[in-house]
């Protein structure tokens, strides 16, 4: 390639000028045990987790910062939950509008409201909405605070992969610089860059799926406005300017509004200001004043890559799947596939763990990923009907919906994210304990107040027992490791944290995984059946599942 | 035992998504073909015909113009 450096989009925040690294005064290529290509919110998640873990990491983003644009706004719970653990998680909540609820329209008529957090004892909310460019910021600035207190995470901004050989060892990298051309190789690539992932064109790998038919446009626009900070949804809306329409608060004055255009439309008309004015009036009236902030007309695909996992290149976010925007499962479903892989490959390089638990990234996230596709399809069948009947059947259940409660769960403006459960996975060990469905193994741990504060912030960046009521504390020995223990004494074991964990149980015991998903439980501290749990989820022992 | 018109299904995405699907590769009189044979088995099914006339007077009421 070796074609000029050129910004392919104007930048919201310059992050990560360009300087000149010490790689590129040297003969040989240097050798980096991790390097990521890609500085958006997968690529810095996986950086940051890898580097608080004690590993050097390289990140190469072929600008110097943040692209403008919203994107993706909706972040989930389960990814602030991970934030935290990152120590970003503080300023997003911060900054983001928390939400939980939303309401469906179908013309005037409402049909529907819903609650995505109806239980309380949470640390984050169900969701924030908020700017990329920010969530990305945060990131950026967690990162800048882990080098200051001694991670070593270099973010090289204007390098550019130009070419790669993979082979067993890891990647040697061709990368472009406003100075020129070096090489580094990689003992471990991620490959964090995007739906139109170049690793994954280099490594000449397919990414297959449906494409579908449908236009979306989004404007965001500024205004001072008192709706409520709720997901507001309408199919076929009373003002026409779209068959369906969304309506979210952003930070800072900011909405979201989608309107769904069609397929067949002339793209350089509809983002004409004008056009795009003529359909937000319509909307919100003729006299709500308002400025047009940033607009963009997107299409959709649903694709994957059949493996995340090619010998030492590794896959994450949107370069291994891609969802449609309804339901929020991108950028979410992005930073979870971090949180899968950074704990593993930590293990791996530490020699803690053998290479094969990366081929449970790819089993666990591709399970992920299949799940947040079908939830993605199935919402996209149901906005874009893609036959007359489905239109009919579509436009029964809206009709029957107001009067009859049974038709509104059939209802699909979007389901929202929430983390995989990894049901029959390798990893699981061992479920001991009659306790409740949501902590079995594999599930992720349901948050719950403890002390002065929240479960998840005492679980650590590490395996950890939680003991409830069963009489541990401080550290529990198992398998040559010592593992931090959470202890909840009998007198703390009411309230959520006893429905979430006990359930009819008296006491119980977990192994928690690095990321907060259960990996085993009993009811009482078992040396021998943890130490086989622990080295189920570790790899060292696998088992058929 | 009266029309259940509270939600009742388990998993009303995957059948929704079965619903649909069946139509596929079908033509409109195909389609049309599978909606009446598929009424008639869920019909017999119920047996009730006190259920089955209430549920055709609230599928016929209000149907859009």
């Amino acid at each position: 390639m070796n074609a000029p450096l050129i910004d392919r989009y104007p930048l919201a925040f310059k992050l990560y000028p360009y300087a000149r690294s010490a790689d590129q005064d040297v003969a040989t290529p240097a050798r980096h045990p991790v390097v990521i290509v890609g500085g958006g919110p997968v690529g810095l998640a996986a950086a940051l987790d890898l580097g608080l873990r004690g590993q050097p990491v390289v990140v190469l983003d072929d600008h110097e910062g943040v692209g403008q644009g919203s994107r993706a706004i909706c972040f989930a719970k389960r990814t602030l939950e991970i934030a935290h653990r990152l120590g970003a998680g503080a300023d997003m909540l911060a900054k983001g509008v928390v939400w939980q609820k939303g309401r469906v329209f179908h013309d005037r008529d409402e049909i529907f409201d819903f609650d995505l957090l109806p239980e309380a004892g949470h640390r984050c909310p169900a969701f924030i909405n908020l700017q990329q460019p920010h969530f990305e910021r945060f990131l950026h600035e967690a990162i800048e605070r882990a080098n200051a207190g001694g991670a070593q995470i270099d973010v090289r901004g204007k390098n550019r992969v130009d070419a790669m050989q993979a082979d067993h060892t890891g990647a040697l990298l061709d990368v472009m610089t406003p100075e020129g051309g070096y090489q580094i190789h990689a003992d471990w690539l991620i490959a964090c860059d995007g739906a139109r992932s170049p690793v994954r064109d280099m490594m000449g790998l397919g990414f297959e799926g449906r494409v579908f038919e449908d236009n979306f446009l989004i404007a965001d626009v500024k205004m001072t406005a008192d709706f409520p900070t709720e997901r507001w949804f309408w199919f076929e809306p009373w003002f026409k300017s779209g068959s369906s329409a969304l309506l979210h608060k952003q930070p800072d004055d900011i909405w979201r509004i989608d309107f769904q255009l069609g397929w067949d439309i002339d793209r350089e008309k509809e983002l004409k200001p004008e056009n795009v004015r003529a359909r937000v009036d319509a909307m919100l009236g003729a006299d709500v004043e308002y400025e047009l902030d940033w607009c963009s007309i997107y299409t959709f695909q649903c694709r994957r890559m059949e493996k995340f996992r090619h010998g030492r290149v590794l896959f994450a976010g949107d370069s291994a799947h891609q969802v449609s925007p309804f339901g929020a499962r991108g950028a979410n479903s992005g930073v979870q596939d971090a949180d899968n892989l950074a704990w593993k490959l930590d293990m791996v390089l530490r020699g803690q763990a053998p290479e094969s638990l990366m081929d449970t990234y790819c089993q666990e996230r591709v399970a992920a990923a299949e799940e947040n596709i079908l939830n993605s399809t199935r919402a996209t069948d149901f906005l874009t009907p893609k036959s007359s009947v489905s239109k009919a059947f579509r436009d029964a259940v809206l009709s029957l919906a107001q009067e009859f409660e049974f038709a509104r769960p059939l209802i699909n403006s979007g389901r929202l994210s929430v983390p995989c459960v990894y049901d029959a996975h390798a990893l699981n060990g061992e479920d001991a304990l009659e306790g409740p469905a949501r902590t079995r193994p594999g599930a992720p741990c349901p948050d719950a107040p403890l002390g002065n504060g929240f479960l998840l912030d005492q679980l650590g960046p590490d395996f950890t027992i939680l003991s409830i009521g069963a009489g541990l504390e401080g550290t529990f020995d198992v398998a040559g490791q010592t593992l931090r223990v959470v202890a909840v004494t009998e007198d703390e074991a009411k309230g959520p944290i006893a429905e979430r964990y006990l359930g009819g149980a008296a006491s119980a015991v977990y192994l928690i995984r690095p990321d907060q998903h259960v990996a085993g439980r009993w009811p009482s501290a078992d040396v021998a059946k943890i130490a086989v749990a622990l080295d189920r989820a570790t790899g060292r022992v696998t088992h058929a599942a | 035992m009266p029309l259940n018109t509270k939600a009742n299904l388990g998993n009303p995405d995957g059948f929704y998504e079965s619903l649909v699907g069946a139509h596929d590769g079908l033509s409109e009189a195909q389609s049309e073909a599978l909606n009446a044979r598929l009424i008639l088995l869920l019909a017999n099914h119920i047996g009730d015909l006190a259920v089955l006339r209430d549920a055709i007077t609230k599928a016929r009421q209000n149907i859009p113009k």
